[in-house]
C-alpha cells in the first residue's frame, strides 16, 4: 500500500491542508447518515441527556449523567457522556447519542491530527469554532429530530483562563460566563446552579455543586440518571485548568455523590 | 525525429543512487537509542521551528534527515495514513510495520518513477508495552526497509556514530543516561561540544500515558548533561 502524499500546491486547495475532515471527504470516508423525510420518527435512537459546566476560579468543571434513554425506557445506564477534547479541553454531549459521540471522536481525531500536522495545538476559540461547524454540518439531522448539542470548555493557555462554550441547534456558539447545561434535565440542572453559584467558586466546591446539580435534576427529570448507589453509577466528572484535563477519579464522584444522598435523608 | 540515448538500467539506477546519497551525507544526523522505558531521539538541529523528529501516533514517531521539504511531506502523509486508520478501526490497530512498509512502497516508487529520487532517509520508532515489542524501522532513499535493534542513526556520519554506539550500549539505561549517550556520541564523531541549545531530542516513553511522544525542553538536555 502507498502513502497520500500531498500532492500540488497546498495553498490551493480547497480544505485547510491541516483538516482530518478534508482528508475523510477525500477518502469518501465521512460519517453521514441518509435519512429520507419523515423517516426518522419511526427511528428510536437512543437519546443522550442531562450534562452541565461551570467556571471556577481556576478553571472548568464539566459533569454528565450517565443514562440513555430511547422513548421512556432506559437504554444505557453507563454511557459515557463527557470526553476529553484534547489535552486542554473537555466536550460533553446531549441529544442523539450515536450521532454526538460520532461527532466527539471526529472532533478529538481533528484536534489531535492539526496539533500533530502543525506541531501546536489549536487557540481554544479555534476548537470551539471548528465545533461550531460541525453542529451546523448535523443541520439537515435536525430536521429529522436528530439533534446534537454539546457543551464545550477549555483552558485557554494565550488568556490564562478557563472558558465555556455552548451551541445551539443550528451551530451557533456562545461564550458563558458562570455555566451551562443542556440536555433533557438541563433547565432543572440550571435551576439549581443559578442557586448555588458564585464566581469565587473553589475547585472542590464547584465539583460538589456541579454533582449536586445532576443529582437535582434526577430528582425532576426520569431521563437523567442520579447516584446509583446498587450497581455504582454515578456521574462522570472533569476538571480543566492551568495543569490540563484531568477526570476526577470515580471513587472521588462516589463518595460526593454519597454525602448528597445522605443530607438529603 | 532524434532517437534518445539508450542508459542501460543498471546504470540509470546507480546514478540515482549516487545522487540521493551524496544528498543525505550532506546533511546532519539523527540517533534513536532505546532505554528503559522507551526510546529516545536525539538530532542536531539549531532551529526551533523546523523539526526533524515529530509525532505520528500514541505509540510512533517519525525522524528524518536529508532535504526537509521532501521527509516534511512523508512525515504529513504518515500522519493522515495512521489518523485515518485509527478513526476507521481502533487505535490499537495503528501499527509501525505497516506504516513502515506504506513508506517503503512510496520512498521505491519514486526512486524509480519520478525524475529526481528523494534525498532523505527516515526513521519510523514504535514503543510497545516492554523492551521486546519496540520497533526502529529505517527507510531508505530506495525504499529498502531495515529492521534496527537497540540503537540506530540515520543519515551524514552514520557508519561512524554506529560504530561508537555499539562499543558502548547498553539495554535498560535512564533517560538521561540514554540522552548522555547518544550526544556523547555526536560529539566523539565530530570531535567537537556541542551546546544545549543545539539539540532537538523527543522521546517516546511507556510512562507518558496514552500519547507516549514529548519533546524534551533545553532546560531538560541541560539538566541531563550536567
Amino acid at each position: 500500500m502507498s502513502l497520500d502524499l500531498p500532492s500540488g500546491l497546498p495553498l490551493t486547495q480547497h480544505a485547510p491542508d491541516a483538516s482530518f475532515l478534508g482528508l475523510l471527504l477525500r477518502h469518501n470516508l465521512q460519517p453521514s447518515w441518509d435519512l429520507g423525510p419523515g423517516m426518522a420518527e419511526k427511528l428510536q435512537a437512543p437519546e443522550a441527556t442531562t450534562i452541565l459546566a461551570l467556571r471556577y476560579a481556576e478553571g472548568v468543571v464539566m459533569v454528565g449523567d450517565r443514562r440513555a434513554t430511547e422513548g421512556h425506557t432506559i437504554a444505557h445506564r453507563r454511557m459515557q457522556k463527557v470526553y476529553p477534547a484534547d489535552g486542554f479541553s473537555a466536550v460533553a454531549i446531549a441529544g442523539t447519542a450515536g450521532l454526538a459521540m460520532e461527532m466527539v471522536k471526529l472532533f478529538q481525531t481533528e484536534l489531535e491530527h492539526y496539533e500533530k500536522l502543525e506541531g501546536t495545538r489549536l487557540s481554544l476559540e479555534g476548537k470551539a469554532n471548528h465545533l461550531a461547524r460541525m453542529v451546523r454540518q448535523q443541520l439537515p439531522m435536525v430536521f429529522q429530530g436528530l439533534v446534537v448539542v454539546p457543551l464545550f470548555c477549555g483552558y485557554d493557555e494565550e488568556e490564562s483562563a478557563g472558558r465555556l462554550y455552548t451551541y445551539d441547534v443550528v451551530g451557533g456558539r456562545y461564550e458563558e460566563d458562570d455555566y451551562a447545561a443542556s440536555g433533557s434535565g438541563g433547565r432543572e440542572a440550571k435551576a439549581y446552579l443559578r442557586s448555588v453559584y458564585r464566581d469565587d467558586l473553589g475547585e472542590e466546591e464547584a465539583l460538589t455543586q456541579g454533582i449536586a446539580a445532576i443529582a437535582a435534576a434526577a430528582e425532576q427529570d426520569t431521563a437523567t440518571g442520579g447516584p446509583d448507589i446498587r450497581r455504582h453509577i454515578y456521574s462522570t466528572a472533569v476538571l480543566v485548568n492551568r495543569d490540563g484535563y484531568r477526570e476526577v477519579d470515580e471513587g472521588r464522584v462516589a463518595e460526593l455523590s454519597q454525602s448528597l444522598v445522605g443530607d438529603s435523608e | 525525429m532524434t532517437l534518445p540515448y539508450y542508459v542501460p538500467p543498471e546504470q540509470l539506477m546507480k546514478d540515482r543512487a549516487e545522487f540521493a546519497q551524496k544528498g543525505i551525507a550532506k546533511g546532519r544526523s539523527i540517533i534513536a537509542v532505546e532505554y528503559a522505558d522507551g526510546v529516545l531521539m536525539l538530532a542536531e538541529n539549531s532551529s526551533r521551528a523546523l523539526n526533524k523528529i515529530g509525532e505520528i501516533y500514541d505509540r510512533m514517531a517519525f525522524a528524518g534527515v536529508g532535504k526537509y521539504n521532501e521527509f516534511e511531506a512523508l512525515r504529513v502523509a504518515g500522519i493522515r495514513h495512521a489518523d485515518l486508520k485509527g478513526y476507521s478501526y481502533g487505535r490499537s490497530d495503528v501499527a509501525a510495520k505497516s506504516l513502515a512498509n506504506a513508506y517503503s512502497q512510496t520512498l521505491a516508487a519514486v526512486f524509480t518513477e519520478s525524475v529526481k529520487p528523494y534525498e532523505i532517509e527516515i526513521l519510523i520508532v514504535e514503543v510497545g508495552d516492554d523492551a521486546a515489542d519496540t520497533s526502529l524501522f529505517r527507510v531508505r532513499y530506495d525504499g529498502t526497509l531495515v529492521d534496527e535493534e537497540g540503537f540506530c542513526a540515520i543519515g551524514g556520519q552514520e557508519d561512524e556514530l554506529t560504530e561508537n554506539m555499539k562499543q558502548r550500549y547498553q539495554p535498560g539505561m535512564e533517560t538521561g543516561a540514554a540522552l548522555r549517550f547518544a550526544a556523547e556520541a555526536f560529539e566523539a564523531v565530530e570531535d567537537r561540544q556541542i551546546g544545549s541549545n543545539e539539540w532537538e531530542a523527543a522521546v517516546l516513553d511507556r510512562t507518558n500515558g496514552r500519547r507516549m511522544f514529548r519533546r524534551l525542553t533545553v532546560e531538560e538536555i541541560t539538566a541531563a548533561r550536567s
